[in-house]
């Protein structure tokens, strides 16, 4: 008897939450597809030397706005540098903020989001009012101001601490969008059987926290993680583009398109570039967020 | 705590002692006394049996016990509860979490909602070396193992990595003994462990919680609304009911001759086969709301045995000897009534 027990037990292998996810998402071809675009963005940030080896900081006057060439694929820019370079090398800014913001958004706000369903009361009301307060402020307005006040001040501030800025005030403007679902998703729980046992068998709050309400707000903000990328990367340009983001000497795209947009009419092919490699990357995190979501909460298909 | 004072402790001061609990919910339509003046104790290798139907208070008396009821709404308005001389209810929180799990552990009715979905058995058994005991990893896990065929989980080595909701019932309420076991706690309380099992089931749960309470020498408090499923273990029990102890005496007293109306209600409410084709016999009336509690005696409405006496003088816990007790003005006579 035991012995066939042990059989049917190995046969079917224990499965969680993340195997059926990983099944489903294997046979997406959207998954893969974002994939590979995404690990493409990914080496273009970390290696562009890859991808060219023009320095985009080489400026030639002379060839000032030049049309697309065998030479210079995507042409040279106003300044006469190379706009393939540029473009290769603007990746790394947009996604360092795109990832970065999401990363420290995501802890930030699946942290106070815990701590506000945990603990209730006046710390669940000072988060949850705080994120309100800060919801309430429309995004552009409220970063255009916090880096008028923060970075205008500074403008010979390295491209280092221009980075950090924009991704503190994303993550600022964006935290208690996460709070709020990791809150409800922790509260969901909270007064689940097994919490109550777990602290009937002497778990201390952290415990409780990390081992007990985590994995139930796990879900829940990894899906929304991976579609707030996008967000950033755009949101990036549109401030970049608005000259409070990042600015030259950063190469980025919003960099680029705020540069080129000047230009409009005479070179367009200053714009469209740029512009086309932050509509891909953006697409593709929003398709890779997509299948995840469908992967991780079906119920929501 | 060393085994060697376990039990040859001081004699004199009960393992765990309740003495006139009082527990009260707050809400918007009034103050609820959920647990009022509840007073038992249970000393090592002893089983008390909480008896009492929903709402009687036994399952919040658990609560406040193990230190895990949630404050608000709830309220503890006055008594002690003593492990070892000790009154809990004045400890710090992590003076008390010391306690939980460590000396004092409970398990619950439903084990597939009692143990975390996302995590595998194993896991959740080995966290409690991991985290009390410091151990390492993988002695953890082979302590799980051996905590596992301890509580008969067949072919435990390899079941350990498997989640809650591969088990059956049984077997989930074992990993939950399993758990709350850990630790060789002192005090074991079950807050109605085989309410959501099938009846031969139940059976080896009940087995199961008597061979390691043999095993360990831990007192045992099992609280329960099934009075045939306590039979066989229990050595003393105490039936709630509206809050309150109604009756107090060693199991086969209160089997035999109970001393308070409800109790002896509850033992003729229990099917038997002679009745076969006749009506069942049921306690008339329902439980009395606890924000609009009777005057006098609350169980009154429901008694055949009330007098004028029942509707003014709430009745103490008499001491009727032979270490029993009964809240009835007229146990004598519901006493002379069983032995007819």
């Amino acid at each position: 008897m035991s012995e066939q027990l042990a059989q049917v037990s190995t046969s079917t292998r224990p499965r969680g939450l993340w195997d059926d996810a990983w099944d489903e998402l294997k046979g997406r071809p959207i998954f893969w597809i974002s994939s590979v675009l995404i690990l493409l963005f990914i080496l273009m940030a970390a290696f562009p030397t890859l991808f060219t080896r023009v320095d985009p900081h080489v400026a030639d006057l002379s060839r000032s706005m030049e049309e697309p060439s065998a030479e210079h694929w995507f042409g040279l820019d106003r300044q006469g540098r190379d706009v393939f370079a540029r473009t290769i090398h603007g990746a790394r800014a947009s996604i360092i903020v795109g990832l970065a913001a999401t990363l420290v958004t995501t802890l930030i706000g699946g942290l106070l989001g815990i701590l506000a369903a945990y603990l209730g009361g006046w710390a669940d009301t000072l988060i949850s009012r705080l994120g309100e307060i800060l919801l309430g402020l429309p995004f552009v307005l409220g970063a255009i101001i916090i880096l008028t006040t923060f970075a205008g001040a500074q403008s010979g501030a390295g491209p280092a601490l221009v980075i950090t800025l924009v991704v503190g005030t994303l993550t600022l403007l964006s935290w208690p969008l996460v709070a709020r679902i990791a809150r409800s998703a922790a509260y969901s729980v909270k007064h689940a059987d097994y919490v109550q046992a777990a602290r009937a068998l002497g778990a201390g709050p952290f415990r409780i926290m990390f081992r007990h309400l985590l994995p139930n707000v796990m879900a829940p903000v990894i899906v929304y993680g991976s579609l707030m990328v996008a967000t950033f990367i755009s949101a990036e340009a549109t401030l970049s583009f608005l000259g409070v983001g990042l600015r030259p000497p950063v190469v980025s795209w919003g960099v680029a398109i705020s540069e080129a947009g000047d230009y409009i009419r005479q070179a367009f092919f200053l714009t469209a570039f740029p512009t086309a490699f932050l509509c891909v990357t953006v697409l593709a995190f929003v398709m890779l967020g997509d299948a995840i979501r469908d992967a991780l909460d079906p119920k929501l298909r | 705590m060393t085994l060697q004072n376990r039990d040859s402790g001081d004699s004199s001061v009960p393992l765990l002692e309740v003495e006139d609990l009082q527990v009260e919910f707050h809400t918007r339509a009034g103050v609820l006394k959920a647990v009022d003046g509840v007073s038992f104790s249970v000393d090592h290798r002893e089983t008390l049996a909480v008896l009492g139907e929903s709402g009687s208070g036994k399952s919040v008396t658990a609560q406040t016990i193990m230190g895990i009821l949630d404050m608000p709404p709830a309220v503890i308005a006055g008594g002690a509860v003593r492990y070892r001389g000790t009154d809990l209810l004045g400890l710090s929180p992590p003076e008390r979490r010391a306690i939980r799990g460590q000396k004092i552990s409970m398990i619950f009715q439903d084990a597939l909602s009692a143990l975390n979905p996302v995590f595998s058995v194993g896991w959740q058994i080995a966290e409690m070396f991991r985290v009390h005991r410091g151990m390492s990893r993988r002695e953890a896990k082979k302590r799980a193992i051996e905590l596992m065929e301890r509580v008969h989980i067949p072919a435990a080595a390899k079941r350990v990595d498997d989640f809650p909701h591969q088990f059956s019932g049984g077997m989930r309420q074992r990993i939950m003994i399993a758990m709350a076991i850990a630790l060789d706690p002192e005090v074991l309380i079950a807050d109605e462990p085989t309410t959501a099992l099938d009846v031969t089931v139940q059976a080896q749960i009940m087995e199961l919680l008597a061979e390691l309470q043999e095993e360990s020498g831990m007192g045992l408090i099992l609280i329960t609304h099934d009075l045939g499923v306590v039979a066989d273990i229990a050595d003393r029990t105490a039936v709630m009911y509206a809050g309150r102890v109604m009756e107090q005496a060693g199991v086969f007293d209160a089997y035999a001759a109970p001393a308070h109306p409800y109790t002896k209600g509850l033992l003729e409410s229990i099917p038997r086969l002679d009745q076969k084709g006749g009506d069942l016999f049921s306690i008339p009336g329902t439980p009395p709301d606890l924000l609009h509690r009777p005057s006098g005696c609350a169980f009154r409405p429901r008694c055949r045995f009330r007098t004028d006496e029942c509707l003014t003088e709430d009745p103490p816990l008499h001491d009727i000897g032979g270490g029993r007790g009964s809240a009835c003005h007229h146990y004598q006579e519901v006493l002379d009534d069983a032995e007819r």
